[in-house]
């Protein structure tokens, strides 16, 4: 497996999201700064698209600034599984928690743990950061003449990337069980909760876990 | 989106992000906890997957993107190299919208 070049599929595919995060947010009538802000200080695509989706329909900068944070709680508990990858330092911990994105952990934790992948982690972090970056700049400066960019599929693009990169985990039985119950959890209270909680009520599968790992 | 807005949802965000990072170093934390974290990762990641393939603004959205990520999925299985699992996923699903599948 070349790291580098996976890292950098996933990031061109979160360069074409970022096109039309800047696109749709320049629609809505954010200026190019806060959304350029945004994409660099944020760091993370469904809560700034959640935030503009609020304030585009009215919602106010409270309730976009709530639905934004409640989306990204699930970043927390990814912290705790990465952490001994990031880096013991506090430098490797301050840049690197800027970096804990969904894809940055499921692709290092493809790695397994060590120095592989801690390479791995930053690599596609700093990878996706810059792409994502560039493309939101991209999106704001070209506007309008953007196509929408499911019509070239890149929604199905990210969660069949996540879960080539979580096969290894899902060797390990109690993960396949977990997994399972989590994923069937999500989707089945997607219609009644906000955006955010079916993702952390997927952590009540982890009632299924069982008592050790067996493969 | 105002700028107290940007800033607070971006520090809001970071804070989350460092204080999983920071935790496990502050606490001693017993192997069998370990284990959780571990499965607690996968679990979201699953969760975010399955939310991912088959809902949009709460209700489904669609066969193009379930049908490509089983593809997708099933290239990722075979071991198909990752380069070519994000190309087959977004193009299965891009040829069925053309196609006319929602």
């Amino acid at each position: 497996m070349n790291d580098a070049r996976d890292a950098l599929a996933l990031a061109v595919a979160v360069s074409v999201v970022g096109v039309s995060f800047g696109a749709l947010a320049t629609a809505a009538g954010v200026p190019l700064l806060i959304t350029m802000a945004m994409s660099l200080l944020v760091l993370a695509g469904g809560a700034q698209f959640l935030a503009v989706a609020i304030i585009a329909a009215g919602g106010g900068p409270v309730a976009a600034v709530a639905g934004g944070l409640l989306l990204n709680l699930r970043h927390l508990p990814y912290g705790l599984a990465v952490a001994d990858v990031v880096g013991d330092r506090w430098p490797a911990k301050v840049f690197g928690a800027h970096l804990l994105i969904d894809e940055v952990v499921a692709f290092s934790r493809a790695r397994g743990s060590g120095a592989r992948a801690r390479r791995a982690y930053w690599t596609s972090g700093i990878l996706l950061a810059t792409f994502w970056n560039a493309g939101t700049l991209l999106g704001v400066v070209a506007g309008s003449a953007i196509p929408d960019p499911s019509v070239f599929g890149v929604d199905a693009a990210f969660p069949a990337a996540l879960l080539a990169l979580l096969l290894p985990a899902l060797r390990r039985s109690d993960a396949r069980r977990v997994g399972l119950a989590s994923a069937v959890i999500a989707v089945a209270s997607t219609p009644f909760l906000a955006p955010g909680l079916p993702v952390l009520a997927g952590l009540l599968g982890l009632g299924v876990a069982g008592r050790k790992a067996s493969s | 989106m105002t700028w107290p807005a940007l800033l607070s949802l971006a520090a809001g965000t970071y804070l989350i992000r460092l204080l999983g990072l920071l935790l496990p170093g502050r606490v001693r934390v017993p192997a069998h906890v370990e284990r959780y974290f571990d499965l607690g990762a996968t679990a979201l990641l699953l969760a975010l997957v399955a939310v991912s393939t088959f809902t949009l603004d709460g209700g489904f959205a669609g066969w193009a993107r379930p049908l490509g990520v089983l593809v997708g999925a099933v290239a990722a299985w075979r071991r198909v190299p990752f380069v070519l699992v994000v190309i087959i996923a977004a193009g299965t699903t891009a040829l069925l919208r053309l196609a006319g599948l929602p």
